[in-house]
């Protein structure tokens, strides 16, 4: 009796998973497979980067240093001056039209916003609207959590302590009338940034929220009063302040200022003619050997103009087709006579 | 150790009968299981790194590598604490038992921990003893008991047990002090002496031997009860004794991770060293150090810059510590531990007959498998069955040769011989003299059928009995068996002189009832021949021989009368011997020696030993493997080189060269001259005028025999007054031949030899495959031990890594299991370095666009969970399921095993190449995406990218392309691959969406917020995600499919030959090797 209940134990279990017979697919990457896979694959990425190439080149992008290194530079006295609200200007003008949507850029080179300590100081329970850390700001802040008679800033730290504040207006200039292109400031942050995950506290009117504290030591004015002409655009939703709170992932970066109001003599673009961007200079970059400057551009689905995508798989897509005659020789040299 | 009477009885002196196998109670768990998981060197740098997270400002927050390390402790520690809890239970069930003790006349229920060495003890039948008792009464008449020590070693038949002679009468009387020896964990030795006081008589001496212990563990059979009294408790038992773990084995793949780790290890390092000094460079800049965007903090002011500096390497150490993760150790185990499964669950490894599979005792080794260069096989039992047969006899020089079908009265018939009638054979009383030699010579038990320790002595008796002479057994000293006449003949057994493999003979001295005391010798030619009478020898020689030659175990019987005077001298000799504490061996064998001597030959038996079943074949797959097959054997050269020739070990064209005391016996010459004169021969044959090794020549097969005795001149050789080393020219001599024998070798000459070539140049890896106890020493000594779960007991298979229960799984266990299971494992190793080097490298290279401020490029999340849940399981299923090549192909064509021989897979080569490709990759993931960020405007509302964008989109391309190489080099899909490759990849999505959908209220700053969606919603990152992963994948399809030209053209004709009936090719020296490639060629042109 006990031998054949041990018999039945004993026994291992003839199922395909415990015999490793279980069924599988066992692909070969056969000649007749990936010869003409690669063709395709190639066939496809050459149409996809002649595609992306063309639409690369047809993104129109005007880039203008205005930091005022060189002395023929219209910026070049601001540049030295420590006058805050220094103004200068900037002229260009346009052959043909710019076509729309136009977006206006700023960007700055050899600029850390991706250092790790300034990356962290900040305290994103302050900039949700908790207002328990308005009067006692996280530490990651230091040394921007208090001024100097120890009050707390709102908003702390040094990235917001370090927000861009040249500003620009552009004006078109076209049988000797200047026109002020409308620039338009709305959802140039990312729509979570701007309705999740920054909030403003639930205190009317806002400047109230901020009692007891004081602004960024750089700042100009308190963050309640960023946008004086527009309310719902200020606190911790202001769309400048968003753009500059997500850090760019590089040292040189281009963040997004304004888009063109498509409107008017505007709806396709910015039309030829000449153009005039009146600058107030602020942001001291010299110091650590950095560059300003302004971008217009429009963008294509692809986004801004991009030409390493193009060139990308049109190098890979020849790549596949090179390779897949490679190999077309190499087997009818080497394995179609074995098969005979 | 004796010890003086009068100290015996303190107690203090001996430990209690707890049993503790447990390591661990409740207080002391946390910390002592702590202190061993830290001690390993991989935990304690996982706990360095998690210490320097908590203590220095370091990027990456303390749970990215507390989280994992938690994990794998938790885990670590719950298992042994379970395994702990469970031996506690077993510790309890033995000690909390319910034993009855014999006190002042009375039967006291016990725990069992609180028996004390001295106690009487009373067992009853199927219950096992409780500790080491000598037994001192037993419910039988004889005085004997039965037990079976199946849980200590395994054998499952019955042993007989003596009750210490005087004392079985009435215990409750007796007054005895009993001394021993100090406790040893040999089960079968036991040596003590009990002096019995009678009331003012002298005090009488009882040696007590192993026969009278009762071993803790053992259970009684087959007997009502017995009396003993405790002699070893606790932890001094042989059983506890025996219980340590054996010394620990470790694979080559293991040292292959050490090194690999070491090289990881310094790129960590000098990683670190690169940046940290890169961050002082780059901050000597002026307006780099401090710009005014990004002051310092007094305290950071304030700090020494060199404690700066050290903090900064540490937080890069930090950083880049995912290189080597903590997840490969725990991948490692587990793919170790659940594969060992697939050995178990074989069912071609099942034995109908002993209804048992292979057995898995250590999974460590498992791929160690793969990589056998030398396999050390014993010879009975395991190249053959150990089922013996009698085949024939010869008594007097008169060949007896059993036949069913024989009509012949007697049974008898003759077949050669000088005379061919029954009167004129070697006559009725010679015959009879012979059987009754074979019937009483033994030790066999009848019950139910014959049970011995040998299987030869049952094919002996069972040869007797076809004969017409029975034994029927054993009763109180006295062996029955029923002669031809039908009438029982009584025998008085007076002392049986054990058989031992150093006399390889064994005696009985038994008295008839007619008085006469006789002397019964059975044993190898070897050790009888000198001991009888010369002019007997000749005729029997020839016999012997010549069934030698014909691969017969043979035996030869001899007899001798005793006269009363020199049966008295021997009995007190033995009687003196026996109580000796000291040298009782020596002493015993001394007295042995003495009385076998001057006896009267009287025939000789032969006994076959077939061979295992599908032995050849299996021999033949090995050899084709490139394993070089040695057998080990205690038995004759003539009988182990017949059964090498049978296993197609030596073929017809191998040249033997021989080492032997034959062959050193020339005239006029020393002994050590000719041994010398003789290796350098062979040595010339074998190794100066083998052709090269690369030329596909073949060349003269050459095959090795050496005995015992030879080979301890040559070890033990001194080497000063020689021009050679003999030990050197003769492992080159044995590893230029495709076989050795080595026979006549004692268990320790087996590990000798196996220690030997596992030292030799190049160290390779050996295994022993073996059924006995003799076998026990080289089935430690090897790399890879097996045991063979024959019949021999299960000592061989207690001591082995792996059991399988015949020969023939030896094949499917190396050739299919163990080239999976290398395969799986080497490729899980390199792809598990490889994936962490392209996984951090992109890291590094951002420190040099982030001014080396140790900035993570990707989210705690991510660096926390890649090798836990991302890219984990797709490998493991690889490593458990992968069969590259099926297990029919790689059991038809052994030859594919050499592809991996030498550790081939983990060599720097291809450690190189995986390194290469990880490097490969971290810059294609890199800069691929940092070509994109030069416009981080990548979305069609013109609104850019931040740095955390940047980090996903690098770290999307890797989790794909590091799963898809996965998926590239998995040749064998099951439903379950295809279930953990793809389900980790939409896992991954699932993830960062969940990850990035939600407000974490427990995050400081939430990094991710939406990132993943928004990458997703840019048709750039797709671009560049898709493009990236080909151009990543790219050099590895061509690589497969270059390669390719080869590989299924290999493989057609891999199937070609073997369908064709033709052998893969063997050696590349062999002469087969030469009619196969021709025959290949025929087939191709």
């Amino acid at each position: 009796m006990v031998k054949q209940e041990s018999e039945s134990a004993n026994r291992p279990d003839n199922t395909a998973f415990t015999q490793q017979r279980l069924p599988a697919w066992q692909p070969i990457l056969s000649a007749g497979i990936v010869i003409p896979g690669f063709v395709l694959i190639g066939l496809a990425f050459i149409g996809i980067g002649v595609a992306l190439f063309v639409t690369s080149k047809s993104i129109q992008e005007l880039e203008f240093d205005y930091t005022g290194y060189s002395n023929e530079s219209p910026c070049s006295s601001c540049a030295q001056s420590v006058v805050a609200n220094c103004k200068c200007s900037l002229n260009f003008t346009l052959t043909t039209l710019l076509q729309g949507p136009v977006f206006f850029y700023y960007g700055l080179s050899n600029y850390f916003q991706n250092y790790r300590r300034y990356g962290a100081s900040k305290d994103d329970n302050q900039l949700y609207g908790d207002l328990s850390y308005f009067t006692s700001p996280s530490s990651s802040c230091s040394p921007y959590d208090y001024d100097s008679s120890k009050k707390p800033i709102v908003p702390c730290g040094s990235i917001a302590n370090s927000m861009f504040n040249d500003t620009f207006t552009l004006t078109w200039t076209v049988n000797g009338k200047t026109n002020n292109v409308s620039l338009d400031g709305k959802g140039i942050a990312w729509w979570t940034d701007y309705n999740v995950k920054y909030r403003n506290p639930n205190v009317t009117p806002l400047k109230n929220a901020f009692n007891g504290t004081v602004k960024p030591i750089n700042w100009a004015k308190p963050a309640y009063e960023l946008d004086a002409s527009d309310p719902s655009n200020n606190g911790f939703v202001n769309q400048d302040f968003l753009v500059w709170m997500r850090r760019a992932a590089l040292p040189n970066f281009r963040k997004l200022y304004r888009r063109i109001d498509a409107s008017g003599d505007y709806k396709n673009g910015l039309p030829a003619g000449n153009y005039t961007v009146d600058i107030t200079y602020n942001y001291p970059v010299r110091a650590f050997n950095g560059v300003k400057k302004i971008v217009f551009s429009n963008v294509s689905w692809m986004g801004g103009r991009n030409e390493f995508l193009g060139i990308a798989y049109l190098v890979i897509g020849s790549l596949c087709v090179v390779m897949s005659v490679v190999m077309l020789i190499v087997y009818a040299k080497f394995k179609f006579p074995d098969e005979e | 150790r004796p010890c003086p009477a009068d100290e015996v009885f303190i107690p203090p002196k001996f430990c209690d009968n707890r049993i503790v196998s447990s390591k661990y109670t409740v207080w002391n768990f946390l910390p002592k299981n702590l202190f061993e998981q830290f001690r390993r060197i991989a935990n304690f740098y996982f706990l360095i790194i998690f210490l320097v997270q908590v203590i220095v400002d370091t990027p990456t927050s303390p749970v990215t590598s507390g989280l994992p390390l938690f994990f794998v402790i938790t885990v670590t520690a719950i298992k042994q604490g379970y395994e702990d809890w469970l031996r506690h239970k077993a510790d309890n069930e033995v000690n909390k038992y319910r034993v009855t003790v014999l006190e002042d006349g009375r039967r006291i229920q016990k725990e069992s921990e609180k028996i004390k060495v001295g106690d009487v003890l009373e067992v009853e039948e199927d219950e096992t003893f409780p500790c080491d008792l000598i037994l001192l009464q037993s419910s039988r008449d004889d005085g004997t008991c039965f037990v079976t020590t199946a849980s200590l070693d395994g054998e499952s038949n019955h042993k007989t047990h003596y009750t210490v002679p005087d004392t079985e009468r009435d215990v409750e009387s007796l007054n005895a002090t009993i001394e021993c020896e100090q406790p040893q964990p040999d089960l079968y030795k036991f040596v003590g002496r009990m002096h019995i006081y009678k009331n003012n008589e002298e005090p009488s001496l009882r040696s007590l031997g192993p026969e009278n212990l009762l071993l803790k563990g053992a259970t009684l059979k087959n007997t009502q009860s017995i009396c003993g009294v405790a002699v070893y408790t606790g932890m001094e038992t042989k059983m506890a004794l025996n219980y340590q773990g054996k010394s620990q084995k470790r694979s080559v793949v293991e040292k292959s991770i050490n090194a690999f780790l070491l090289v990881y290890l310094c790129i960590l390092v000098s990683k670190a060293l690169v940046c940290t000094t890169l961050k002082y460079v780059w901050q000597s800049k002026p307006g780099q150090d401090e710009p005014w965007y990004n002051e310092k903090t007094l305290k950071e002011k304030e700090t020494n810059l060199y404690l700066n500096m050290f903090t900064d390497f540490l937080s890069f150490m930090v950083l880049f510590n995912f290189i080597i993760p903590v997840s490969m150790y725990v991948t490692v185990e587990m793919q170790k531990f659940l594969g060992s499964f697939f050995i178990s669950w074989d069912k071609d490894f099942f034995d109908s007959e002993i209804e048992e599979g292979a057995l898995v005792n250590t999974s460590d080794l498992n791929e160690e498998l793969g990589q056998v260069e030398y396999v050390f096989t014993d010879k009975t039992g395991t190249l053959t069955q150990n089922n013996m047969e009698f085949i024939e006899c010869c008594i007097d020089g008169h060949q007896y040769k059993y036949r069913d079908a024989s009509s012949e009265v007697d049974g008898f018939c003759v077949t050669d011989g000088p005379v061919n009638t029954v009167q004129q054979k070697a006559g009725r009383e010679r015959e009879e003299l012979f059987l009754r030699a074979l019937c009483l010579c033994h030790t066999v038990q009848v019950k139910e059928g014959f049970i011995a320790s040998s299987p030869d002595e049952i094919a002996l008796v069972q040869g007797a009995m076809r004969y017409g002479f029975t034994f029927l057994g054993l009763e109180s000293k006295t062996m029955k068996i029923l002669n031809r006449t039908n009438d029982v003949e009584m025998y008085e057994l007076l002392h049986v002189l054990n058989f031992d493999p150093v006399r390889r003979r064994m005696s009985v001295i038994v008295r008839s009832i007619s008085g006469e005391t006789l002397l019964f010798c059975k044993g190898a030619d070897s050790s009888i021949f000198p001991r009888v009478k010369q002019e007997e020898v000749e005729t029997i020689r020839m016999h012997v021989e010549r069934n030698a030659t014909d691969g017969y175990r043979t035996l030869c019987v001899a007899y001798k009368h005793l006269t009363a005077e020199e049966y008295d001298q021997v009995d007190s000799g033995l009687r003196e011997a026996r109580l000796a504490l000291q040298d009782r061996e020596e002493k015993l064998m001394a007295v042995y020696n003495q009385v076998e001597t001057g006896m009267n030959l009287i025939g000789a038996t032969a006994v076959e030993d077939r061979l295992q079943e599908e032995a050849a074949e299996t021999m033949e797959a090995l050899q084709g493997a490139g394993i070089k097959v040695w057998v080990l054997t205690g038995d004759k050269m003539e009988t182990a080189k017949s059964t090498c020739y049978a296993c197609r070990l030596f073929k017809r064209n191998t040249e033997l060269l021989e080492l032997t005391v034959r062959t050193l016996e020339s005239p006029g010459k020393r002994r050590e001259d000719r041994l010398h004169d003789l290796l350098l021969e062979y040595h010339k044959k074998t190794v100066q005028d083998a052709p090269p090794a690369k030329t596909r020549v073949a060349s003269q097969d050459y095959g090795f025999i050496v005995d015992g005795a030879t080979l301890s001149m040559v070890l033990n050789s001194s080497s000063e007054n020689n021009l050679h080393d003999y030990k050197d020219l003769f492992l080159q001599i044995c590893q230029n031949c495709t076989s050795v024998l080595c026979c006549r070798m004692a268990p320790l000459q087996k590990a000798q030899i196996v220690k030997m070539v596992k030292n030799s140049k190049g160290s390779p890896i050996t295994l022993s495959i073996g059924d006995g106890a003799n076998d026990v020493s080289m089935i430690l000594e090897a790399h890879v031990g097996i045991g063979i779960k024959g019949k021999e007991g299960r000592q061989a298979v207690r001591n082995s890594d792996y059991a399988i229960p015949k020969l023939k799984h030896l094949k499917k266990l190396l050739l299919g299991h163990g080239h999976l299971y290398y395969v799986r494992i080497a490729h899980l190793v390199q792809y598990f370095f490889y994936k962490n080097l392209c996984f951090i490298l992109p890291q590094f290279l951002y420190q040099f666009f982030c001014g080396c401020s140790q900035q993570p490029l990707y989210d705690a999340a991510y660096l926390t969970m890649y090798n836990i849940c991302f890219t984990s399981m797709p490998i493991l299923a690889y490593s458990l399921f992968e069969q590259h090549i099926s297990l029919e192909m790689l059991l038809e064509n052994a030859t594919l095993y050499r592809q991996i021989g030498k550790n081939a897979m983990l060599r720097w080569g291809p450690f190189l190449y995986w390194t290469l490709l990880g490097v490969f990759h971290g810059l294609v993931f890199f800069f691929g995406v940092w070509f994109l960020f030069s416009n981080p405007a990548l979305q069609d509302n013109g609104q850019a990218f931040g740095n955390w964008s940047y980090g996903t989109i690098v770290f999307t391309i890797l989790v794909f392309t590091v799963t898809l190489k996965l998926a590239l080099d998995t040749r064998h899909w099951t439903w379950i691959n295809h279930f953990v490759i793809w389900g980790s990849l939409a896992f991954y999505v699932f993830f960062s969406f969940f990850w990035g959908g939600v407000i974490w209220p427990f995050l400081r700053q939430q990094r991710l917020y939406f990132v993943f969606a928004n990458m997703l919603s840019s048709v750039s990152a797709w671009l560049v995600i898709i493009v990236l992963i080909l151009l990543s994948l790219l050099p590895e399809i061509l690589y497969v499919v270059l390669r390719k030209p080869r590989g299924p053209y290999a493989r057609q004709k891999l199937v070609q030959s073997s369908a064709g009936g033709i052998q893969s090719p063997r050696s590349s020296a062999r002469p087969l090797l030469m009619r196969t490639f021709s025959d290949e060629s025929n087939t191709v042109s």
